[in-house]
């Protein structure tokens, strides 16, 4: 009997420990693009992470907090994978970050089957909008279509008449061109969908040059837009055509913009839910340090998003008291949205995508430093138009 | 039909194949001549686009960046062949394939991080960035104008160095017939070299001429391969006169496709269905020219000789 318990006692020892040090600690798993050429935006998201983490003083509902990161090098059978180790090996509270729509479909399921909140910081997949809802899914970014959609408001504010729509040919740049249709009244005078292997845009912008519009749609996000945005001078267009862009003039790239020196892009308008400038105190008080820990930079809105998606989880953690585990009043919390957006205020649809203003942005040198400035408010509290195929 | 625009559309066209021909002409003589299949080929196209870009940053010269960047080039292609590349060649063409992607892997990510992943790019001075208007009303961007220029210079420079000298008679008799070239006393493996670097110069112009429209970004030189292989293809695996010609055919029909197809289907059917179909169908263009080629000379337009 004596030996027995002698011999039981270290090993109840070592199950104890870790199983107390579990259920003390809060586990975030953040999937984000840390390699690639599309690592630009993904180590901005780390770093407004990081920032959120030092804002919450390390801590969710009083338990320590734990990020743990992961790099899906922008596949989505390796974000699948990445997800499964941060549900089964690091028996993570919470999913998010997931840049991409198509990660995130490979991943969601898996985080979703395993009964994990889930809150996508960019990828605005609309089947999550609608018919795909989940009751443990989040977005704290919007709907692919949204911020397309203020553009085209925005042109009809502009008074712009004839306008040229350039995009990428997949999902994504499909969806952006139905959403900058679907709310501007004018004529397009012409539309082209590039493949994503294109980088020389010379036919498309003799076609443009021959339609003669009057401002110039495009979604060319990353090292397209680098490219699109340099011929587009080379051709002199810049002093004809006036350029509205989603996606593809942000925080990440414009740094990019200003050591290349392409100067044509200020003054260029853009539209967004949120811009650096955004006047209200959480907001400032997260530009100023994001800059101090990362290279002095503004940040972008995807950064922005990743300090919200954070917020989001902390607001449902301290509702439910610290306890992680109790999943329905985390969500509750969550849904209730009580705690400081750099959005000013922030609340969620019954389908959990944010319902939210856009402004129209436009590319200044302040201090000489290149950034995205607020002009006006585009449209109010803003749903995803798929909102009401959702029945949650 | 809007002639200014058709007119500006030949000119982007005759300007993509340039780009083309400058880095098929290399791979059909590397795989032509050396029976090597090098995948790596748009590696060393995307080496010209950021060697360049870093000496015209050193040297604050467009011009002078670009001259130096070649030399450059030719001790890389050099290094790369007596390096890895002739090992390869008593391989089958499967280990070549397999040796050259883990190069294009290897190199992309180097490149990732040193460059970092914004990339770099060259600015074009003052005096390029200008357009020029010709007589109609047709306006094309003056750099634009250089490239086509440059490029037929090193078109011309191409032919008198493969139809006029003694090593491109070799290069010519190699590409015909390379057993009885090393049976007559050539020495091959030097022959082998010499086209190695040279197919690697001309890839790497070929980088270094695009950066100031498109930028260099690690994994550039995938997209162009491809089109390459495809002009190689139609124009016959070996031949310099073939891969210029095929590689204006495949720019323009490209350009050509990418301009008028969404119009032309318009007449035909609704537009959502145009819409759709017209990105697709222009895509398509070149690989569906590649298809009939085939079909009429399985081995190209211009097979070598005896091949």
């Amino acid at each position: 009997m004596l030996k027995k318990l002698i011999l039981a006692a270290p090993l109840a020892a070592m199950l104890a420990v870790p199983s107390v040090e579990a259920a003390e600690k809060i586990k975030v798993g953040i999937v984000l693009t840390l390699t690639t050429p599309a690592s630009i935006m993904g180590k901005q998201m780390k770093a407004a992470y990081e920032v959120a983490y030092d804002h919450l003083g390390g801590k969710m509902g009083g338990k320590e907090l734990e990020l743990i990161f992961e790099d899906d090098g922008l596949k989505p059978n390796i974000g699948k994978q990445k997800t499964e180790k941060l549900v089964k090996k690091d028996k993570v509270d919470f999913l998010t970050g997931y840049i991409w729509s198509h990660v995130l479909g490979a991943s969601a399921p898996v985080a979703l089957k395993a009964g994990k909140i889930f809150v996508s910081a960019n990828a605005g997949h609309s089947l999550y909008a609608g018919k795909k809802c989940h009751k443990n899914f989040f977005n704290a970014a919007w709907e692919n279509s949204q911020n397309s959609m203020a553009m085209g408001t925005m042109l009809n504010q502009r008074g712009v008449k004839n306008l040229y729509i350039l995009s990428l040919n997949y999902a994504a740049g499909k969806q952006m061109v139905t959403g900058v249709e679907r709310t501007f009244k004018g004529n397009v005078v012409g539309k082209d969908l590039v493949p994503t292997s294109h980088k020389d845009w010379s036919a498309e912008i003799a076609k443009v040059k021959a339609a003669k519009p009057d401002g110039v749609f495009v979604f060319y996000p990353g090292s397209w837009g680098l490219a699109f945005f340099t011929q587009y001078k080379q051709a002199g267009l810049d002093k004809t055509t006036p350029l509205y862009s989603v996606f593809s003039v942000d925080g990440a790239n414009l740094p990019v913009y200003q050591k290349r020196k392409m100067k044509h892009m200020i003054g260029t308008f853009n539209t967004m839910f949120w811009a650096p400038d955004l006047d209200n105190a959480v907001n400032k008080r997260f530009v100023a340090d994001f800059a101090k820990k990362y290279k002095g930079q503004i940040p972008s809105h995807y950064a922005a998003q990743a300090y919200d998606s954070l917020m989001l989880i902390a607001a449902g953690v301290k509702a439910a008291g610290g306890d992680a585990k109790n999943t329905d009043a985390v969500r509750k919390g969550m849904e209730e949205a009580d705690f400081g957006s750099v959005r000013g205020k922030i609340k969620f649809g019954k389908n959990h995508f944010p319902i939210q203003n856009f402004y129209a942005r436009q590319v200044i040198n302040k201090n000489g430093q290149w950034q995205l400035s607020v002009r006006q408010t585009v449209v109010e509290d803003h749903a995803p138009v798929m909102s009401n195929e959702c029945k949650l | 039909m809007n002639y200014t625009l058709l007119a500006e559309q030949f000119f982007n066209g005759f300007q993509l194949g340039i780009i083309l021909f400058l880095v098929a002409a290399g791979l059909t003589l590397i795989f032509g001549i050396m029976d090597l299949v090098n995948l790596a080929h748009g590696t060393l196209y995307m080496f010209g686009a950021f060697f360049a870009s870093t000496l015209v940053a050193v040297t604050d010269s467009l011009v002078l960046g670009m001259i130096l960047a070649l030399p450059v080039m030719l001790a890389a292609g050099l290094l790369l062949e007596f390096s890895i590349l002739r090992t390869l060649y008593e391989r089958n063409h499967l280990d070549q394939v397999l040796a050259t992607f883990g190069l294009i892997l290897f190199f992309n990510e180097l490149f990732l991080i040193v460059w970092g992943p914004e990339g770099t790019g060259i600015n074009l001075p003052p005096y390029l960035t200008g357009t020029i208007t010709l007589p109609g009303g047709i306006t094309v961007p003056e750099y634009r104008m250089v490239i086509i220029a440059s490029g037929l210079l090193v078109a011309l420079l191409l032919y008198v160095l493969v139809s006029k000298t003694r090593v491109g008679m070799l290069i010519r008799a190699g590409a015909s017939n390379r057993e009885m070239v090393g049976a007559l006393g050539i020495n091959i493996k030097l022959l082998f070299t010499l086209v190695f670097g040279l197919g690697a110069v001309l890839a790497g112009f070929a980088g270094m001429i695009i950066t100031p429209i498109t930028q260099a970004d690690s994994g550039m030189g995938e997209s162009i391969l491809i089109l390459a292989f495809v002009v190689i293809v139609i124009g016959g695996i070996g031949s310099i006169k073939g891969a210029f010609i095929a590689a204006i055919l495949t720019g323009l029909i490209d350009t050509m496709g990418r301009s008028f197809i969404d119009v032309a289907l318009l007449q035909i059917m609704d537009t959502v269905a145009a819409e759709t179909a017209g990105p697709a169908i222009s895509s398509m263009m070149i690989y569906i020219l590649m298809a009939i080629i085939l079909a009429i000379k399985p081995s190209g337009l211009f097979p070598p000789k005896g091949a």
